[in-house]
């Protein structure tokens, strides 16, 4: 297949693809690159590694309660999105009933509409009931945005596998919730990995939601808007920011791998 | 065997079943996602009165966007620069994902995670990154200097509209690439080797079979990048400057510094509905432009 | 229902939306019966066992197994167990867990478990299997597999939903019978679905040939190619010769009928009733009919034609024979008693000969 006329390598093409891949890494690359600067200009040329900004860091009070709020709403976050989405993704591969697909472009829509819209809508309907801003409205906006994730993860999964295992599992005298346990838990259980993983990446990241939901405490992203008005806080964020960036990338990349034979095409139905 | 109500009802209706299953997160998304937007549209109609609403329904709001001409200069600037953004965007990305599409082999998986984790990492930081690269005294411009390439830093990379589309076109290129790669994979082989059995050269084949074949992956890609980026604030208020300020911005002071939330939930409405009406557009538009072709 | 059948089914429709999948079915299945749903594709028989399994509810009407209804009976509570046509064969346990799967609810100690999975395994001859993943093995294996897990739960009925499709030939040839001699073994009913008519021949006491969510004829296999009710059971099951014709006169069953290139002829029936006048179509079984190259003498009914082409199959050889004032072919198979001989070169001139009483009256 690979010597096909079709599919002769293409010179050209090639060398974009990689300055291609260079452009959309290094921008955020520099931030690492940066983060060991010894001085609190970014810009070139460097003036000396140092470690600093990190140690300076960890003495923080206020980063160790913006990690551990961000932790606290990204696994609350992470496992009832995963939950909900795993009874979703069945109910939307597994049963035929009317209205199934304006359903799941509906429950699509946060993964696409400006997540402003979303943060005002919410701001404004937390005011009107009189709840007061605070970790739980982030956890809450949160959600929006990660059942579509889950259920995006999971609907390759429930795909892949034959329903009438499931069926087999109830012919056999098991009831739902044992079939649950003992036979499609087993079957997903690599996308429900990658759920949580994701989810909880999502929820850890995200930053407007927060913003428009929060109160007092504030979670990193929130930490770090704040620091950006001081230009001495520069390097501190820079190092916080490639923190993160590992962070993100390591947990993303152990997601999708766990989860990587389920096929890719489920994942964007577009709109 | 006594069996109860409900579980007879799960029993004799599949759709039922896929009804209860799927509650939990449809009610859920359901309340957060409608209930707000009611009372957006509702909010839209009072008016500001100190620290309370005036609760007097009226399309105050609504025609202060209609007369008022920054209103309406600020949302056309955001759809210009989306435009922009999301055309930039898919060009760019189309060779990328024909890339992988027709010249990878082994561990597509591999490249198409590669191509998607810069996605995964906070937006805020993606944006911060570029403020990094495209400053004054940054990235580009100290390097630049530093090398002795030009003598003083370049004025346009930084609070700009350029700035704003090269950071959107960084930020979303993954909802580019994904759809673009799905359906360029889709495309039987064979269609292209009979179209070069039939005489044609590469280019022609690509412009008569690939691309037309391609563009459900297009206007998806399109109107995955052009929805998100309309609404976009922090990219505009880390890197736009005054004149690259979008609506985003404005919807967000309202509900901040300005203190005038009824006007802020009557331009999110407007937004919206700017949005809606230019994706049907296009998507129609496309619809009849391909029957035409096909 | 008589005290021997075991499962009853009444009245039963099914919608699918707008589309009717089973149209209105009565039928009864008696206890230790290899009972058959044979139909072409899209017919309805996959519709029907899986609503005897519980997994598709009759939008109407009533089931009843063992005397019970089962309208509000989940799947999990019935007693009865299917072979699916994937297999369904639990891929992440090994081939133990997969037959002792059904086990869990009865909560029995760990070496007897061990005791009827080893018991099982004897049974479908695959002995030393029992540590393997699911995963290696080969269809056949993984058939028998399936069948074990459902037969150690010793249900009151099997389901098979055309467990056999996915095997190669001579596996299949080979499966059947020992399908056969297993149900005969263990004495539980079998409702067998399948497209293949040779292999629900095989197999059951009884078929159900089924059409567009219909049952056109339920009847041992001798009764359905002996007697099929209608032109679509008679050509489905074996090849069949049809001749148009109408209804001179009728005594009761004892009908003469006029018809097309073979003449006036007198037979009986058990489809009707006739009268004098109704169109009709005549049937042969190919084997029913003998070829001589003289006119017979004394044989009850005969007529001419001429061979137009043939094929040697060793023991039998079939003919193509053409036929004044019939449209079409007429197919003759005959036995090849002596050894060698040619029997009718291409072009010869033949009588047909045939007994009456092999003659079937179907409506047109």
């Amino acid at each position: 297949m690979s010597d096909s006329y079709i599919n002769k390598p293409n010179r050209p093409l090639q060398l974009y693809a990689i300055i291609f891949l260079i452009f959309l890494y290094v921008p955020v690359l520099f931030l690492p690159l940066f983060s060991f600067n010894d001085s609190i200009y970014v810009r070139f040329p460097m003036e000396g590694l140092t470690l600093q900004w990190y140690r300076e860091l960890m003495g923080r009070e206020a980063v160790w309660a913006a990690l551990m709020n961000s932790f606290k709403v990204g696994i609350t976050a992470s496992i009832v999105a995963t939950a909900l989405g795993i009874f979703g993704a069945k109910a939307i591969t597994r049963y035929r009933f009317h209205g199934k697909a304006p359903i799941v472009t509906f429950i699509m829509l946060p993964l696409v509409v400006p997540l402003i819209i979303f943060g005002v809508a919410l701001l404004v309907l937390m005011t009107s009931i009189g709840i007061p801003l605070s970790l739980y409205t982030v956890t809450i906006g949160h959600l929006i945005i990660c059942i579509p994730f889950a259920i995006a993860v999971l609907l390759p999964r429930f795909e892949g596998f034959d329903a009438s295992i499931e069926e087999a599992s109830a012919d056999l005298g098991e009831n739902a919730w044992w079939t649950f346990w003992r036979v499609t838990l087993p079957m997903i259980f690599p996308g429900v990995v990658a759920s949580l993983l994701l989810c909880f990446t999502v929820s850890f990241d995200e930053f407007i939601l927060a913003f428009f939901l929060n109160g007092t405490e504030a979670t990193l992203p929130m930490y770090i808007w704040g620091q950006l008005r001081f230009p001495q806080e520069f390097p501190s964020v820079l190092a916080l920011s490639s923190m993160i960036i590992a962070a993100s990338f390591i947990i993303v990349f152990f997601g999708q791998w766990i989860n990587r034979d389920a096929s890719i095409s489920s994942i964007e139905g577009g709109k | 065997m006594r069996v109860g109500w409900f579980q007879r009802q799960l029993h004799k209706s599949e759709a039922f079943r896929g009804y209860t299953l799927l509650s939990p997160a449809l009610i859920f998304l359901a309340a957060a996602i409608l209930i707000p937007f009611a009372i957006l549209v509702v909010m839209s109609f009072w008016t500001t009165a100190g620290f309370d609403f005036n609760r007097e329904f009226t399309p105050h709001n609504y025609q202060q966007i209609m007369e008022r001409p920054i209103y309406g200069a600020l949302l056309w600037r955001s759809l210009w620069i989306s435009t922009i953004a999301t055309v930039f965007t898919v060009v760019l990305c189309y060779p990328m994902a024909y890339y992988v599409a027709f010249h990878v082999h082994r561990n597509k998986m591999m490249w198409i995670v590669l191509m998607t984790l810069p996605f995964w990492t906070s937006y805020l930081l993606r944006v911060f990154a570029w403020k990094v690269v495209l400053g004054y005294e940054g990235v580009i411009n100290s390097g630049l200097m530093w090398a002795g390439w030009i003598e003083a830093p370049l004025e346009f990379l930084l609070y700009s509209p350029t700035a704003v589309i090269i950071t959107l076109a960084h930020a979303w290129a993954a909802f580019a690439i994904l759809p673009l790669y799905v359906s360029l994979e889709k495309i039987d082989k064979s269609l292209l080797e009979a179209a070069t059995d039939l005489g044609d050269g590469p280019v022609r084949r690509f412009f008569r079979i690939t691309f037309p074949l391609s563009m459900p992956g297009v206007i998806s890609a399109s109107i995955l990048i052009f929805i998100p980026t309309t609404g976009d604030y922090i990219t505009p208020a880390l890197l736009g400057g005054p004149d690259g300020m979008m609506i985003g911005n404005l919807i967000q002071a309202q509900f901040g510094a300005v203190n005038n939330w009824p006007m802020g939930a009557a331009l999110s409405i407007v937004l919206m509905l700017t949005i809606a009406a230019i994706s049907v557009a296009f998507i129609l538009v496309t619809f009849f432009v391909r029957k035409r072709i096909t | 229902m008589s005290h021997d059948d075991f499962i009853s089914i009444r009245d039963v429709q099914k919608y699918f939306g707008s589309f009717q999948a089973i149209e209105n079915i009565t039928m009864d299945i008696g206890h230790g019966e290899f009972f058959s749903l044979l139909g072409a594709s899209g017919c309805g028989k996959t519709t029907l066992l899986r609503m005897l399994a519980g997994f598709e509810s009759p939008t109407s009407g009533e089931i009843f197994i063992d005397g019970q209804p089962m309208s509000e009976v989940p799947p999990h509570m019935r007693p009865v167990n299917m072979v699916f046509q994937s297999y369904a064969i639990f891929p992440h346990l090994n081939v133990r867990d997969n037959i002792a799967y059904g086990l869990r609810k009865r909560k029995l100690p760990k070496p007897e478990v061990n005791r009827m999975v080893d018991e099982m395994l004897e049974l479908i001859s695959l002995p030393d299997y029992g540590d393997r993943k699911a995963t290696q093995l080969s269809g056949g294996q993984r058939q028998r597999i399936a069948l074990a897990r459902a037969l150690i739960l010793k249900p009151k009925v099997l389901l098979l939903d055309e467990p056999l499709g996915a095997l190669d030939k001579q596996l299949r040839e080979q499966m059947q019978l020992e399908l056969r001699a297993l149900q005969r073994a263990v004495g539980i009913t079998f409702v067998f679905v399948t497209h293949d008519q040779e292999e629900a021949m095989t197999l059951s006491d009884r078929i159900a040939v089924m059409a567009n969510g219909r049952v056109m004829q339920l009847d041992s296999p001798g009764g359905l190619y002996e007697s099929p009710n209608s032109r679509d059971v008679a050509s489905f099951i074996g090849t069949m010769n049809f001749f148009d014709g109408v209804v001179k006169e009728h005594q009761g069953a004892n009908l003469t009928i006029d018809a097309q290139g073979i003449g006036t002829v007198a037979a009986n029936t058990r489809n009707g009733p006739f009268q004098a006048g109704d169109k009709v179509q005549v049937a042969i079984r190919p084997e029913k009919l003998k070829l001589t190259t003289e006119r017979p003498e004394g044989a009850t009914y005969s007529a001419q034609g001429k061979v137009e082409n043939m094929a040697y199959l060793g023991e039998r050889s079939h003919f193509q024979v053409g036929m004044d004032g019939v449209d079409g072919h007429i197919a003759v198979s005959s036995q090849n008693d002596r050894p060698g001989a040619q029997p009718f070169a291409m072009d010869t001139p033949v009588w047909l000969q045939w007994e009456n009483d092999a003659l079937v009256v179907l409506g047109r």
